[in-house]
């Protein structure tokens, strides 16, 4: 959270006014008048989204896009992951997520791409209002992983029209040791990688490992994976289940 | 010695240019006898020139001549998800880009005339015309199956004569030709295979390369070495427009 905020105040005039803005109007919310200022810098914007899946090998679980306030986080760096986090990360449940964001009046979008985005694909959600809602985040589970998701953490959406890239890296939920076993085990908690919707994926690993050193929310180290797929110490290939960061491309049209 | 390469690099391919030119003006004038109105209206366009210079940030893999087109706002050389061309699968398999360059006017494309080492800076000019201020630069990283740094469609409109600007390039994967790292399919200096195989046994689109396994990483078949590896980004390129 100290990392985000730093670098966006170093890179984001205008969301150190904001930032310094909304303090002031907290010190003095007693006021309804100021209370109400305070949101009212929010313009409501009509947004298109484009993903791109930039790796060559690995599939993202159905997509959260959601447009909600600064004051809220889906996930945060250096912090642990929540209990909806993991959920996506482990398993590709985003239903935690979406109910997170509901609540603090997020505008979403589920699984645009109607299940897998798979390598070198894209999908496009068009005409997203994003109300009195300013900051932008994506999450998907990445297959076949652990608990690896792509992800992007409350991106300020521009408010002059025009259209923006952005690069999305691939994250460690920090929650699941990394062994690499395909077992199916998606569940929150349950060791192992659900599947390889790619089916290159091998048998009877004996494990790359069965702890996890960094328990908080951090950038993935990448799949280690074998060339064995009938044994070895991973499921996974690795001239196939590796990647190099950024993982996503990320086009938002500001209309 | 690298200022010296660089010069040689610059006046080689200044000489096959102006080789270049001569063909294309013998052909413009045959065009223009017939196409009177639509030649007349090129020769108006001004001209403009840039200066290419390209820095190689990898440890061991060699870059193979680099491949410079200027072209208009439409044009992509490749796009994430789609099968890359016959010029792109070459350069990316082989590190010759003739085939590539030959799909492009003379007068706004160019090439390196030398392998780029590791740390070496190399510097090419390339000439275009004010209806054609985007850049496509490649190159491959030779001791990889099918992988290519590069830009594409980068827009240097708001450059003014003298000014420069500086991007970093990314590692792609051309899906032509499998990773496998296999002796005997890879033309760089580690293995001194075959480069362009018209067979296509990949994923069969461009996307970002996942980076090579080795053999210093328990892929024993592998005639990589940990020293091969590489991370994004793989070069930087610093255009300045010289006229």
């Amino acid at each position: 959270m100290k990392l985000r905020s730093l670098l966006t105040s170093q890179i984001d005039v205008n969301n150190l006014k904001t930032s310094f803005f909304k303090k002031t109007a907290f010190s003095i919310s007693a006021l309804p008048l100021l209370a109400a200022m305070s949101t009212s810098h929010v313009m409501a914007e009509v947004i298109d989204v484009k993903i791109t899946n930039l790796t060559q090998g690995m599939y993202f679980t159905p997509l959260l896009v959601t447009v909600h306030p600064d004051t809220a986080d889906l996930f945060s760096v250096g912090d642990s992951a929540s209990s909806a986090i993991q959920a996506m990360a482990e398993g590709g449940d985003i239903s935690g997520l979406v109910s997170i964001a509901d609540g603090v009046g997020a505008v979403s979008s589920e699984n645009s791409a109607a299940g897998l985005l798979a390598p070198g694909t894209s999908t496009m959600i068009t005409d997203m209002t994003t109300g009195a809602n300013d900051r932008l985040s994506i999450v998907a589970m990445m297959l076949p992983t652990n608990d690896g998701f792509m992800g992007l953490d409350s991106w300020k959406v521009p408010e002059t029209a025009g259209t923006y890239t952005v690069y999305v890296n691939a994250y460690d939920a920090g929650t699941e040791a990394n062994d690499e076993i395909v077992n199916g085990g998606g569940a929150p908690g349950v060791a192992g990688i659900p599947a390889d919707p790619g089916e290159n994926d091998g048998d009877n690993a004996t494990g790359v490992t069965s702890t996890e050193s960094n328990k908080m929310v951090h950038i993935h180290r990448g799949n280690l994976g074998d060339t064995d797929i009938t044994g070895g110490i991973s499921d996974v290939d690795s001239r196939i289940h590796r990647w190099l960061n950024p993982v996503a491309k990320v086009t938002v049209t500001v209309k | 010695m690298r200022k010296v390469l660089n010069r040689l690099v610059r006046k080689t391919t200044k000489q096959s240019i102006k080789a270049n030119s001569k063909m294309v003006k013998m052909l413009t004038l045959f065009v223009a006898s017939t196409f009177l109105m639509a030649c007349s209206d090129d020769k108006d366009v001004a001209k403009v020139a840039y200066e290419v210079e390209i820095v190689n940030l990898t440890n061991n893999q060699p870059f193979s001549p680099l491949a410079l087109r200027a072209h208009g706002a439409s044009y992509s050389a490749w796009t994430i998800g789609e099968s890359a061309s016959l010029g792109i699968e070459q350069i990316a398999e082989s590190g010759d880009n003739t085939e590539f360059l030959g799909t492009a006017s003379s007068k706004k494309s160019a090439s390196g005339t030398g392998i780029i080492a590791p740390g070496e800076t190399a510097v090419i000019d390339l000439n275009s015309k004010v209806t054609d201020l985007y850049l496509t630069a490649v190159t491959m990283l030779v001791n990889t199956n099918d992988a290519f740094a590069g830009i594409t469609g980068l827009n240097l409109s708001s450059l003014q004569v003298g000014d420069n600007t500086i991007v970093y390039l990314p590692v792609y994967d051309a899906g032509t030709e499998a990773n496998d790292e296999l002796a005997g399919t890879i033309p760089g200096p580690a293995d001194g295979g075959t480069g362009f195989d018209v067979a296509r046994d990949d994923v069969g689109f461009v996307a970002m390369h996942p980076g090579i396994v080795s053999v210093d990483d328990s892929y024993a078949d592998s005639v990589l070495d940990g020293s091969h590896k590489f991370d994004g980004p793989a070069a930087m390129l610093k255009i300045t427009r010289i006229n």
